[in-house]
Protein backbone atom coordinates (compact mmCIF):
# COMPACT_ATOMS: atom_id res chain seq x y z
CA UNK A 1 0.00 0.00 0.00
CA UNK A 2 3.14 1.87 1.36
CA UNK A 3 4.14 1.86 -2.81
CA UNK A 4 0.75 2.36 -4.37
CA UNK A 5 0.32 5.42 -2.18
CA UNK A 6 3.44 7.81 -3.13
CA UNK A 7 3.14 6.09 -6.74
CA UNK A 8 -0.10 7.10 -7.20
CA UNK A 9 0.51 10.66 -4.96
CA UNK A 10 3.33 11.74 -7.74
CA UNK A 11 1.22 10.78 -10.45
CA UNK A 12 -1.29 13.54 -9.26
CA UNK A 13 1.16 15.79 -8.14
CA UNK A 14 2.62 16.03 -11.41
CA UNK A 15 0.03 17.35 -13.29
CA UNK A 16 -1.47 19.22 -9.51
CA UNK A 17 0.99 21.99 -8.32
CA UNK A 18 -1.19 22.23 -5.37
CA UNK A 19 -0.10 19.56 -4.48
CA UNK A 20 2.89 18.81 -1.30
CA UNK A 21 3.91 15.69 0.53
CA UNK A 22 4.83 16.63 4.39
CA UNK A 23 6.27 14.03 5.94
CA UNK A 24 7.34 14.05 9.75
CA UNK A 25 10.41 12.16 9.20
CA UNK A 26 9.36 9.00 8.21
CA UNK A 27 9.48 7.11 5.00
CA UNK A 28 12.98 6.26 4.01
CA UNK A 29 13.87 7.31 0.56
CA UNK A 30 10.37 6.74 -0.02
CA UNK A 31 9.70 10.55 -1.32
CA UNK A 32 13.25 10.70 -3.36
CA UNK A 33 11.19 10.58 -6.52
CA UNK A 34 8.61 12.79 -5.88
CA UNK A 35 10.93 15.49 -4.34
CA UNK A 36 13.14 15.40 -7.34
CA UNK A 37 9.94 15.50 -9.78
CA UNK A 38 8.44 18.08 -7.74
CA UNK A 39 10.81 20.51 -6.14
CA UNK A 40 9.82 22.66 -3.36
CA UNK A 41 6.82 20.33 -2.67
CA UNK A 42 7.94 17.87 -0.05
CA UNK A 43 9.18 18.87 3.21
CA UNK A 44 10.24 16.71 5.92
CA UNK A 45 9.11 18.82 8.78
CA UNK A 46 11.19 17.40 11.51
CA UNK A 47 9.83 14.74 13.59
CA UNK A 48 6.90 16.96 14.69
CA UNK A 49 3.73 15.39 13.87
CA UNK A 50 1.71 18.21 15.64
CA UNK A 51 3.64 21.39 13.47
CA UNK A 52 2.99 19.97 10.40
CA UNK A 53 -0.18 19.26 10.98
CA UNK A 54 -0.53 23.32 11.59
CA UNK A 55 2.11 23.94 8.69
CA UNK A 56 -0.04 21.84 6.48
CA UNK A 57 -3.42 23.60 7.70
CA UNK A 58 -1.40 27.45 6.76
CA UNK A 59 -0.55 25.71 2.96
CA UNK A 60 -4.02 24.52 2.72
CA UNK A 61 -5.43 28.12 4.17
CA UNK A 62 -3.03 29.68 0.57
CA UNK A 63 -5.08 27.45 -1.90
CA UNK A 64 -2.71 24.00 -1.69
CA UNK A 65 -3.28 20.48 -1.01
CA UNK A 66 -1.22 18.81 1.67
CA UNK A 67 -0.73 15.51 2.49
CA UNK A 68 0.62 14.45 5.85
CA UNK A 69 2.34 11.28 6.22
CA UNK A 70 3.72 9.09 9.34
CA UNK A 71 2.72 5.92 11.01
CA UNK A 72 -0.73 6.00 11.85
CA UNK A 73 -0.29 6.08 15.64
CA UNK A 74 0.93 8.94 15.41
CA UNK A 75 -1.18 10.71 13.01
CA UNK A 76 -3.40 11.33 13.98
CA UNK A 77 -2.17 10.60 17.83
CA UNK A 78 0.21 12.66 18.36
CA UNK A 79 -1.49 15.47 16.20
CA UNK A 80 -5.26 15.10 17.23
CA UNK A 81 -5.98 18.66 18.23
CA UNK A 82 -4.58 19.95 15.12
CA UNK A 83 -6.80 18.23 13.47
CA UNK A 84 -9.78 19.22 15.23
CA UNK A 85 -8.77 22.71 15.16
CA UNK A 86 -6.88 23.33 12.57
CA UNK A 87 -8.43 20.86 9.81
CA UNK A 88 -11.72 19.70 10.67
CA UNK A 89 -13.24 23.26 12.35
CA UNK A 90 -11.92 25.10 8.76
CA UNK A 91 -13.00 22.06 6.67
CA UNK A 92 -9.61 22.35 5.09
CA UNK A 93 -8.67 20.09 2.49
CA UNK A 94 -5.43 18.12 4.03
CA UNK A 95 -5.49 14.32 3.60
CA UNK A 96 -3.25 12.50 6.61
CA UNK A 97 -2.03 9.73 5.51
CA UNK A 98 -1.81 7.19 8.31
CA UNK A 99 0.51 4.11 7.63
CA UNK A 100 0.58 0.92 9.65
CA UNK A 101 -2.65 0.53 10.47
CA UNK A 102 -4.26 -1.54 13.29
CA UNK A 103 -1.48 -4.41 13.65
CA UNK A 104 0.29 -3.84 10.58
CA UNK A 105 3.63 -2.86 12.94
CA UNK A 106 2.68 -5.24 15.55
CA UNK A 107 6.15 -6.26 16.13
CA UNK A 108 7.34 -2.87 16.89
CA UNK A 109 4.84 -3.03 20.34
CA UNK A 110 1.80 -0.63 21.59
CA UNK A 111 3.53 2.48 20.63
CA UNK A 112 3.55 1.89 17.33
CA UNK A 113 0.06 0.07 17.25
CA UNK A 114 -2.69 1.99 15.60
CA UNK A 115 -5.88 0.22 16.95
CA UNK A 116 -7.83 3.27 18.72
CA UNK A 117 -7.16 6.08 15.69
CA UNK A 118 -10.57 5.63 13.93
CA UNK A 119 -12.36 6.24 17.13
CA UNK A 120 -10.33 9.59 17.99
CA UNK A 121 -11.34 11.21 14.21
CA UNK A 122 -14.64 9.49 13.74
CA UNK A 123 -15.69 11.74 16.84
CA UNK A 124 -14.72 14.76 15.22
CA UNK A 125 -17.44 16.62 12.89
CA UNK A 126 -15.97 17.09 9.06
CA UNK A 127 -13.74 14.03 8.88
CA UNK A 128 -13.64 11.32 6.59
CA UNK A 129 -12.13 8.07 7.25
CA UNK A 130 -10.87 5.72 4.33
CA UNK A 131 -9.15 2.35 4.79
CA UNK A 132 -8.13 0.72 1.42
CA UNK A 133 -8.64 -2.40 1.33
CA UNK A 134 -5.05 -3.30 -1.40
CA UNK A 135 -3.14 -1.61 -3.20
CA UNK A 136 -5.55 -0.38 -6.14
CA UNK A 137 -8.07 0.59 -3.64
CA UNK A 138 -5.26 2.76 -2.47
CA UNK A 139 -4.47 4.49 -5.61
CA UNK A 140 -8.21 4.84 -5.77
CA UNK A 141 -8.60 6.77 -2.29
CA UNK A 142 -5.54 9.15 -2.63
CA UNK A 143 -7.68 10.18 -6.69
CA UNK A 144 -11.04 10.28 -4.05
CA UNK A 145 -9.50 12.29 -1.44
CA UNK A 146 -7.42 15.51 -4.23
CA UNK A 147 -11.17 15.32 -5.49
CA UNK A 148 -12.88 16.05 -2.16
CA UNK A 149 -12.93 19.09 -0.15
CA UNK A 150 -12.65 18.56 3.64
CA UNK A 151 -9.95 16.90 5.83
CA UNK A 152 -9.85 13.39 5.13
CA UNK A 153 -7.73 10.26 7.22
CA UNK A 154 -6.19 7.42 4.61
CA UNK A 155 -5.42 4.51 7.17
CA UNK A 156 -2.91 2.08 5.06
CA UNK A 157 -0.92 -0.87 6.05
CA UNK A 158 2.98 -1.16 5.28
CA UNK A 159 4.48 -2.86 1.81
CA UNK A 160 3.16 -6.21 0.32
CA UNK A 161 -0.11 -6.50 0.83
CA UNK A 162 -1.61 -8.77 -1.99
CA UNK A 163 -3.68 -7.23 -4.45
CA UNK A 164 -7.50 -8.71 -4.52
CA UNK A 165 -8.64 -6.37 -7.47
CA UNK A 166 -7.93 -6.87 -10.76
CA UNK A 167 -7.99 -3.33 -11.40
CA UNK A 168 -8.46 0.00 -9.68
CA UNK A 169 -11.95 0.01 -8.78
CA UNK A 170 -14.50 2.43 -9.08
CA UNK A 171 -14.14 4.30 -5.86
CA UNK A 172 -16.55 6.26 -3.87
CA UNK A 173 -15.81 8.07 -0.57
CA UNK A 174 -18.70 6.14 1.66
CA UNK A 175 -19.95 3.41 -1.13
CA UNK A 176 -18.53 -0.17 0.08
CA UNK A 177 -17.46 -2.34 -2.80
CA UNK A 178 -18.46 -5.72 -3.48
CA UNK A 179 -16.28 -8.16 -3.58
CA UNK A 180 -17.57 -11.37 -3.88
CA UNK A 181 -21.21 -12.10 -3.57
CA UNK A 182 -23.24 -14.63 -1.27
CA UNK A 183 -26.73 -14.93 0.47
CA UNK A 184 -25.66 -16.95 4.37
CA UNK A 185 -23.45 -14.77 5.85
CA UNK A 186 -22.18 -10.99 4.93
CA UNK A 187 -18.00 -10.24 5.61
CA UNK A 188 -17.69 -6.54 6.05
CA UNK A 189 -14.01 -5.94 5.70
CA UNK A 190 -12.35 -2.86 6.84
CA UNK A 191 -9.08 -1.88 5.19
CA UNK A 192 -6.26 -4.42 5.51
CA UNK A 193 -8.37 -7.09 7.04
CA UNK A 194 -9.68 -7.36 3.06
CA UNK A 195 -7.58 -10.85 2.14
CA UNK A 196 -8.73 -12.33 6.06
CA UNK A 197 -12.27 -11.82 4.76
CA UNK A 198 -11.77 -13.54 1.60
CA UNK A 199 -9.77 -16.47 3.14
CA UNK A 200 -12.71 -16.69 5.49
CA UNK A 201 -15.31 -16.35 2.86
CA UNK A 202 -13.41 -19.41 1.40
CA UNK A 203 -13.62 -21.63 4.41
CA UNK A 204 -16.95 -20.97 4.75
CA UNK A 205 -17.27 -21.89 1.20
CA UNK A 206 -15.70 -25.61 1.79
CA UNK A 207 -18.38 -25.52 4.61
CA UNK A 208 -21.30 -25.10 2.18
CA UNK A 209 -21.62 -21.74 3.59
CA UNK A 210 -21.99 -18.36 0.98
CA UNK A 211 -21.06 -15.31 1.85
CA UNK A 212 -20.85 -11.89 0.73
CA UNK A 213 -17.48 -9.95 0.63
CA UNK A 214 -17.59 -6.12 0.71
CA UNK A 215 -14.56 -3.70 1.17
CA UNK A 216 -15.65 -1.45 3.90
CA UNK A 217 -13.51 0.83 2.91
CA UNK A 218 -15.20 3.92 4.39
CA UNK A 219 -15.67 4.00 8.32
CA UNK A 220 -16.97 7.85 8.42
CA UNK A 221 -19.42 8.49 6.40
CA UNK A 222 -21.14 4.87 6.49
CA UNK A 223 -22.36 3.41 3.61
CA UNK A 224 -26.20 3.78 4.87
CA UNK A 225 -27.30 2.48 1.64
CA UNK A 226 -25.47 -0.94 1.94
CA UNK A 227 -26.44 -1.51 5.91
CA UNK A 228 -29.69 -0.88 4.99
CA UNK A 229 -30.02 -3.24 2.93
CA UNK A 230 -27.99 -6.03 4.55
CA UNK A 231 -30.02 -5.43 8.23
CA UNK A 232 -33.22 -5.84 6.18
CA UNK A 233 -32.30 -9.67 5.33
CA UNK A 234 -31.10 -11.99 8.24
CA UNK A 235 -27.73 -13.23 7.15
CA UNK A 236 -25.28 -12.77 10.20
CA UNK A 237 -23.05 -9.28 9.03
CA UNK A 238 -19.38 -9.69 10.64
CA UNK A 239 -17.08 -6.59 10.81
CA UNK A 240 -13.81 -7.70 10.38
CA UNK A 241 -10.80 -4.65 11.68
CA UNK A 242 -7.85 -4.18 12.86
CA UNK A 243 -9.04 -1.99 15.51
CA UNK A 244 -10.11 -1.88 19.04
CA UNK A 245 -14.18 -2.24 20.14
CA UNK A 246 -14.48 1.56 20.90
CA UNK A 247 -15.07 3.45 17.90
CA UNK A 248 -14.25 1.53 14.65
CA UNK A 249 -16.29 0.10 11.92
CA UNK A 250 -17.84 -2.63 13.96
CA UNK A 251 -18.86 0.01 16.70
CA UNK A 252 -20.17 3.22 13.77
CA UNK A 253 -22.30 0.12 12.78
CA UNK A 254 -23.54 -0.85 15.90
CA UNK A 255 -24.38 3.22 16.48
CA UNK A 256 -26.25 2.89 12.83
CA UNK A 257 -28.11 0.21 13.86
CA UNK A 258 -29.01 1.13 17.53
CA UNK A 259 -30.35 4.53 16.07
CA UNK A 260 -33.06 2.50 14.07
CA UNK A 261 -33.72 0.32 16.52
CA UNK A 262 -31.50 -2.44 15.33
CA UNK A 263 -31.74 -5.05 12.12
CA UNK A 264 -32.69 -8.53 11.65
CA UNK A 265 -29.46 -9.86 11.35
CA UNK A 266 -27.11 -10.56 13.88
CA UNK A 267 -24.14 -8.07 13.58
CA UNK A 268 -20.37 -10.18 14.58
CA UNK A 269 -16.99 -8.19 15.64
CA UNK A 270 -13.99 -9.49 14.43
CA UNK A 271 -11.34 -7.19 15.73
CA UNK A 272 -8.93 -6.70 18.78
CA UNK A 273 -9.40 -6.80 22.25
CA UNK A 274 -9.57 -3.39 24.37
CA UNK A 275 -6.13 -3.95 26.24
CA UNK A 276 -2.67 -3.25 25.06
CA UNK A 277 -0.16 -5.82 23.55
CA UNK A 278 2.79 -7.06 26.18
CA UNK A 279 4.22 -9.57 24.38
CA UNK A 280 5.95 -9.49 21.32
CA UNK A 281 5.22 -10.84 17.94
CA UNK A 282 4.47 -10.20 14.39
CA UNK A 283 1.17 -8.91 12.49
CA UNK A 284 0.14 -12.63 12.46
CA UNK A 285 0.84 -13.56 15.69
CA UNK A 286 -1.02 -10.79 17.25
CA UNK A 287 -4.16 -11.64 14.82
CA UNK A 288 -4.23 -15.08 16.20
CA UNK A 289 -3.95 -13.57 19.30
CA UNK A 290 -7.09 -11.58 18.86
CA UNK A 291 -9.00 -14.36 16.89
CA UNK A 292 -8.33 -12.20 13.77
CA UNK A 293 -7.91 -15.82 11.68
CA UNK A 294 -9.97 -17.40 8.66
CA UNK A 295 -10.72 -20.35 10.46
CA UNK A 296 -11.34 -18.79 13.85
CA UNK A 297 -14.18 -16.39 11.67
CA UNK A 298 -15.83 -19.04 9.58
CA UNK A 299 -16.27 -21.09 12.59
CA UNK A 300 -17.50 -18.64 14.59
CA UNK A 301 -20.24 -17.95 11.48
CA UNK A 302 -20.89 -21.15 10.94
CA UNK A 303 -22.13 -21.45 14.92
CA UNK A 304 -24.39 -18.68 14.64
CA UNK A 305 -26.07 -20.03 11.59
CA UNK A 306 -26.21 -23.44 12.97
CA UNK A 307 -27.89 -22.17 16.31
CA UNK A 308 -30.58 -19.95 14.71
CA UNK A 309 -31.03 -23.08 12.47
CA UNK A 310 -31.62 -24.83 15.76
CA UNK A 311 -34.00 -21.85 17.37
CA UNK A 312 -35.95 -22.36 14.00
CA UNK A 313 -36.85 -25.54 14.43
CA UNK A 314 -37.22 -25.30 17.78
CA UNK A 315 -39.58 -22.37 17.94
CA UNK A 316 -42.74 -24.60 16.45
CA UNK A 317 -42.79 -26.35 20.26
CA UNK B 1 0.10 56.99 6.35
CA UNK B 2 -1.69 57.09 9.62
CA UNK B 3 1.07 59.41 11.62
CA UNK B 4 2.06 59.08 15.18
CA UNK B 5 -0.69 60.83 16.74
CA UNK B 6 -3.08 58.86 14.64
CA UNK B 7 -1.78 55.67 15.61
CA UNK B 8 -2.03 56.77 19.17
CA UNK B 9 -5.64 57.95 18.61
CA UNK B 10 -6.61 54.44 16.82
CA UNK B 11 -5.36 52.23 19.66
CA UNK B 12 -7.56 54.14 21.84
CA UNK B 13 -10.42 53.99 20.17
CA UNK B 14 -9.25 50.17 19.48
CA UNK B 15 -9.16 49.99 23.67
CA UNK B 16 -12.68 51.73 24.06
CA UNK B 17 -14.33 48.77 21.61
CA UNK B 18 -12.68 46.53 23.76
CA UNK B 19 -14.15 47.83 27.22
CA UNK B 20 -17.78 48.46 25.42
CA UNK B 21 -17.72 45.23 23.68
CA UNK B 22 -16.33 42.80 26.61
CA UNK B 23 -19.13 44.86 28.94
CA UNK B 24 -21.64 43.79 26.26
CA UNK B 25 -20.50 40.29 25.89
CA UNK B 26 -19.70 39.88 29.48
CA UNK B 27 -16.36 38.65 28.67
CA UNK B 28 -13.31 38.00 30.65
CA UNK B 29 -9.54 38.66 29.62
CA UNK B 30 -9.68 42.30 29.81
CA UNK B 31 -6.18 42.77 30.44
CA UNK B 32 -5.18 40.38 27.76
CA UNK B 33 -7.11 42.83 24.93
CA UNK B 34 -5.77 45.76 26.48
CA UNK B 35 -2.21 44.96 26.10
CA UNK B 36 -2.19 43.94 22.31
CA UNK B 37 -4.31 46.94 21.82
CA UNK B 38 -1.51 49.04 20.52
CA UNK B 39 0.11 46.12 18.72
CA UNK B 40 -2.93 46.24 16.56
CA UNK B 41 -2.85 49.23 15.99
CA UNK B 42 0.74 49.21 14.60
CA UNK B 43 -0.80 45.84 12.74
CA UNK B 44 -3.37 47.60 10.74
CA UNK B 45 -2.77 51.27 10.26
CA UNK B 46 0.72 50.31 8.13
CA UNK B 47 2.33 47.63 9.76
CA UNK B 48 1.04 44.50 7.28
CA UNK B 49 -0.60 45.07 4.10
CA UNK B 50 -3.61 43.80 5.24
CA UNK B 51 -6.66 46.57 4.41
CA UNK B 52 -10.43 46.18 3.51
CA UNK B 53 -9.66 46.92 0.20
CA UNK B 54 -7.36 44.14 -0.04
CA UNK B 55 -8.49 41.13 2.04
CA UNK B 56 -9.60 38.65 -0.10
CA UNK B 57 -6.12 39.23 -2.65
CA UNK B 58 -4.14 36.21 -2.68
CA UNK B 59 -1.26 38.55 -2.06
CA UNK B 60 -2.65 40.52 1.10
CA UNK B 61 -0.26 39.81 3.98
CA UNK B 62 -1.69 37.29 6.82
CA UNK B 63 -1.84 38.23 10.53
CA UNK B 64 -2.59 34.88 12.80
CA UNK B 65 -4.07 36.13 15.64
CA UNK B 66 -3.11 33.30 18.33
CA UNK B 67 -4.18 34.43 21.77
CA UNK B 68 -7.58 33.63 20.68
CA UNK B 69 -9.27 34.86 24.25
CA UNK B 70 -8.62 38.69 23.24
CA UNK B 71 -10.85 38.14 20.90
CA UNK B 72 -12.64 41.35 21.92
CA UNK B 73 -9.14 42.99 20.59
CA UNK B 74 -8.88 41.67 17.11
CA UNK B 75 -12.89 42.10 16.85
CA UNK B 76 -12.56 45.95 18.02
CA UNK B 77 -9.34 46.42 15.84
CA UNK B 78 -11.33 45.26 12.68
CA UNK B 79 -14.59 46.95 13.04
CA UNK B 80 -12.51 50.22 13.94
CA UNK B 81 -10.15 49.67 10.60
CA UNK B 82 -13.59 49.60 8.75
CA UNK B 83 -13.21 45.79 7.91
CA UNK B 84 -16.70 45.21 8.64
CA UNK B 85 -19.53 47.10 9.99
CA UNK B 86 -20.09 48.08 13.89
CA UNK B 87 -23.49 46.68 14.05
CA UNK B 88 -22.12 42.99 14.11
CA UNK B 89 -20.14 43.32 17.00
CA UNK B 90 -23.72 43.46 18.74
CA UNK B 91 -23.69 39.97 17.75
CA UNK B 92 -20.35 39.37 20.28
CA UNK B 93 -21.04 36.50 22.72
CA UNK B 94 -24.68 36.71 22.62
CA UNK B 95 -27.04 33.61 22.19
CA UNK B 96 -26.96 32.50 18.32
CA UNK B 97 -24.43 35.34 17.60
CA UNK B 98 -21.83 34.56 14.97
CA UNK B 99 -19.35 35.66 17.21
CA UNK B 100 -18.39 33.24 20.32
CA UNK B 101 -15.82 34.43 22.96
CA UNK B 102 -12.92 33.20 20.87
CA UNK B 103 -12.66 33.30 17.24
CA UNK B 104 -14.06 30.39 14.75
CA UNK B 105 -14.31 30.41 11.22
CA UNK B 106 -17.25 31.94 10.78
CA UNK B 107 -15.83 35.19 11.88
CA UNK B 108 -15.34 38.37 9.78
CA UNK B 109 -13.01 38.59 6.79
CA UNK B 110 -9.60 39.42 8.60
CA UNK B 111 -9.81 36.81 11.20
CA UNK B 112 -7.88 34.14 9.12
CA UNK B 113 -8.19 31.32 11.96
CA UNK B 114 -10.08 29.88 14.56
CA UNK B 115 -7.94 30.53 17.93
CA UNK B 116 -8.53 29.62 21.65
CA UNK B 117 -6.75 26.59 21.95
CA UNK B 118 -2.42 27.84 22.37
CA UNK B 119 0.21 27.63 20.49
CA UNK B 120 -1.68 27.53 17.23
CA UNK B 121 -0.89 30.18 15.31
CA UNK B 122 2.95 29.66 14.85
CA UNK B 123 2.45 26.31 12.65
CA UNK B 124 -0.33 27.78 10.59
CA UNK B 125 2.18 31.13 10.05
CA UNK B 126 5.19 28.93 9.26
CA UNK B 127 2.68 26.95 6.30
CA UNK B 128 1.08 30.37 4.98
CA UNK B 129 4.66 31.49 4.60
CA UNK B 130 5.88 28.28 3.40
CA UNK B 131 2.87 28.56 0.78
CA UNK B 132 4.03 31.95 -0.47
CA UNK B 133 7.78 30.60 -1.29
CA UNK B 134 5.82 27.05 -3.49
CA UNK B 135 3.59 29.58 -5.44
CA UNK B 136 6.54 32.52 -5.92
CA UNK B 137 3.80 34.78 -3.96
CA UNK B 138 4.95 37.47 -1.75
CA UNK B 139 3.12 37.97 0.91
CA UNK B 140 4.24 38.24 4.28
CA UNK B 141 2.56 36.24 7.78
CA UNK B 142 2.57 37.61 11.43
CA UNK B 143 1.82 35.65 14.55
CA UNK B 144 0.71 37.27 17.33
CA UNK B 145 0.75 35.33 20.60
CA UNK B 146 1.46 35.70 23.98
CA UNK B 147 4.58 35.23 26.11
CA UNK B 148 2.72 32.52 28.46
CA UNK B 149 2.05 30.79 25.16
CA UNK B 150 5.39 30.50 23.84
CA UNK B 151 5.29 27.68 26.58
CA UNK B 152 3.38 25.20 24.13
CA UNK B 153 5.83 22.64 22.63
CA UNK B 154 3.73 23.88 19.01
CA UNK B 155 5.70 27.08 19.19
CA UNK B 156 9.02 25.79 19.14
CA UNK B 157 8.46 22.90 16.56
CA UNK B 158 7.30 25.54 14.27
CA UNK B 159 10.07 27.65 15.86
CA UNK B 160 12.74 25.41 14.61
CA UNK B 161 11.06 24.61 11.17
CA UNK B 162 10.88 28.25 10.12
CA UNK B 163 14.23 28.86 11.19
CA UNK B 164 15.86 25.86 9.42
CA UNK B 165 13.82 26.46 6.25
CA UNK B 166 15.02 30.53 6.82
CA UNK B 167 11.01 31.94 5.99
CA UNK B 168 12.60 35.16 6.12
CA UNK B 169 8.77 36.32 5.23
CA UNK B 170 7.70 35.12 8.91
CA UNK B 171 7.22 37.19 12.12
CA UNK B 172 6.32 35.94 15.63
CA UNK B 173 4.90 39.04 17.36
CA UNK B 174 4.86 38.58 21.25
CA UNK B 175 2.79 40.44 23.11
CA UNK B 176 5.01 39.81 26.41
CA UNK B 177 2.83 41.53 28.96
CA UNK B 178 4.02 38.80 31.62
CA UNK B 179 1.49 37.26 33.26
CA UNK B 180 -0.44 34.03 32.33
CA UNK B 181 -3.69 32.72 33.33
CA UNK B 182 -2.24 31.84 37.21
CA UNK B 183 0.58 33.79 37.42
CA UNK B 184 4.28 35.07 36.42
CA UNK B 185 5.40 33.59 33.25
CA UNK B 186 8.98 34.38 34.48
CA UNK B 187 8.06 32.60 37.54
CA UNK B 188 5.45 29.74 36.12
CA UNK B 189 8.20 28.03 33.89
CA UNK B 190 12.09 29.27 32.67
CA UNK B 191 10.29 31.18 29.60
CA UNK B 192 12.79 34.13 30.22
CA UNK B 193 15.24 34.70 28.71
CA UNK B 194 12.48 34.75 25.50
CA UNK B 195 14.87 36.75 22.74
CA UNK B 196 17.86 34.19 23.00
CA UNK B 197 15.74 30.80 22.92
CA UNK B 198 14.05 32.51 19.40
CA UNK B 199 17.39 33.16 18.24
CA UNK B 200 19.09 29.72 19.03
CA UNK B 201 15.79 28.50 17.30
CA UNK B 202 17.57 30.13 14.27
CA UNK B 203 15.26 33.71 14.08
CA UNK B 204 16.20 37.11 14.48
CA UNK B 205 15.01 38.63 17.93
CA UNK B 206 13.85 41.91 18.72
CA UNK B 207 12.78 43.45 21.79
CA UNK B 208 10.17 46.48 21.67
CA UNK B 209 7.84 48.63 23.65
CA UNK B 210 4.78 47.26 23.15
CA UNK B 211 3.35 50.29 23.63
CA UNK B 212 4.77 52.51 21.09
CA UNK B 213 2.27 51.52 18.22
CA UNK B 214 4.83 53.59 15.57
CA UNK B 215 8.28 51.43 17.16
CA UNK B 216 6.40 48.43 16.33
CA UNK B 217 4.82 49.23 13.18
CA UNK B 218 8.26 50.13 11.97
CA UNK B 219 9.49 47.05 12.89
CA UNK B 220 6.19 45.37 10.99
CA UNK B 221 6.87 47.46 7.97
CA UNK B 222 10.80 45.86 8.13
CA UNK B 223 10.44 42.23 8.46
CA UNK B 224 10.79 39.75 5.47
CA UNK B 225 14.12 42.10 3.65
CA UNK B 226 16.24 39.72 6.00
CA UNK B 227 17.88 36.44 6.37
CA UNK B 228 16.10 34.45 8.84
CA UNK B 229 12.37 34.95 10.36
CA UNK B 230 12.16 37.31 13.03
CA UNK B 231 10.85 37.68 16.72
CA UNK B 232 9.40 40.60 18.01
CA UNK B 233 9.01 40.16 21.84
CA UNK B 234 7.08 43.19 22.37
CA UNK B 235 7.56 44.36 26.08
CA UNK B 236 3.32 45.65 27.36
CA UNK B 237 1.78 45.79 30.37
CA UNK B 238 -1.55 43.38 30.74
CA UNK B 239 -4.56 45.62 31.29
CA UNK B 240 -2.83 48.67 29.95
CA UNK B 241 -4.22 51.87 29.18
CA UNK B 242 -6.64 51.89 32.82
CA UNK B 243 -4.89 52.61 35.84
CA UNK B 244 -7.04 50.25 37.98
CA UNK B 245 -6.63 47.08 35.32
CA UNK B 246 -2.81 47.69 34.46
CA UNK B 247 -0.90 44.64 35.91
CA UNK B 248 -3.57 43.24 37.90
CA UNK B 249 -4.02 39.69 36.58
CA UNK B 250 -7.10 39.65 38.38
CA UNK B 251 -8.68 41.28 34.78
CA UNK B 252 -7.55 38.10 33.12
CA UNK B 253 -10.85 36.31 34.92
CA UNK B 254 -12.83 39.74 35.76
CA UNK B 255 -15.84 41.15 33.65
CA UNK B 256 -16.90 44.70 33.64
CA UNK B 257 -19.73 45.92 35.74
CA UNK B 258 -21.26 49.34 34.68
CA UNK B 259 -19.54 51.29 36.83
CA UNK B 260 -16.22 49.81 35.87
CA UNK B 261 -17.05 50.50 32.37
CA UNK B 262 -17.90 54.02 33.04
CA UNK B 263 -14.70 54.46 34.89
CA UNK B 264 -12.82 52.80 32.45
CA UNK B 265 -13.66 54.84 29.62
CA UNK B 266 -13.68 57.98 31.31
CA UNK B 267 -9.58 57.54 31.76
CA UNK B 268 -8.90 56.19 28.43
CA UNK B 269 -10.65 59.90 27.07
CA UNK B 270 -8.83 61.54 29.75
CA UNK B 271 -5.39 59.97 28.36
CA UNK B 272 -3.22 61.12 26.08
Amino acid sequence: MRNAFIDELLILARRDPRIVALSSDIGNRMFDRFAAACPGRFINTGIAEAGMTGIAAGLALAGLRPFTYTIASFNPGRCLEQIRLDLCQPNLPVTLVGIGAGLSYASLGPTHHALEDMAWLRAIPNMTIVCPGDPLETRAAVRAALAQDGPLYIRLGKKGEPVCHRNIPEFRIGKAIEIKSGSDAVLLAVGTTLPLALAAAERLAEMGITAAVHSFHTVKPLDGELLGSIFSRTAPVAVIEEHAPAGGAWSGIAEWLAERGGGRAPLLRFGTPDAFFHEAGGQDWARKRSGLEAGVIASRISEVLSSRAGEKRAAPL
Amino acid sequence: MTDGAGLRQAARRIRAGILELSHRGQSAHIGSCLSVADILAAVYWGGLAITPENIASPDRDRLLFGKGHAAAAILAALAERGFFPREKLADFNRDGGELQEHPGPGWPAGVEIAAGSLGYAPPLAAGLALAARIQGRNFRVCAVMGDGECEEGSVWEAAMFAGGKQLVNLAALIDANSWQATGRTAEITGLEPLGIKWEAFGWRARELDGHNPEEIRTALAEFGRGDRPVALIARTVKGKGVSFMEDDNNWHYRTLSDGDLAKALRELKDGT
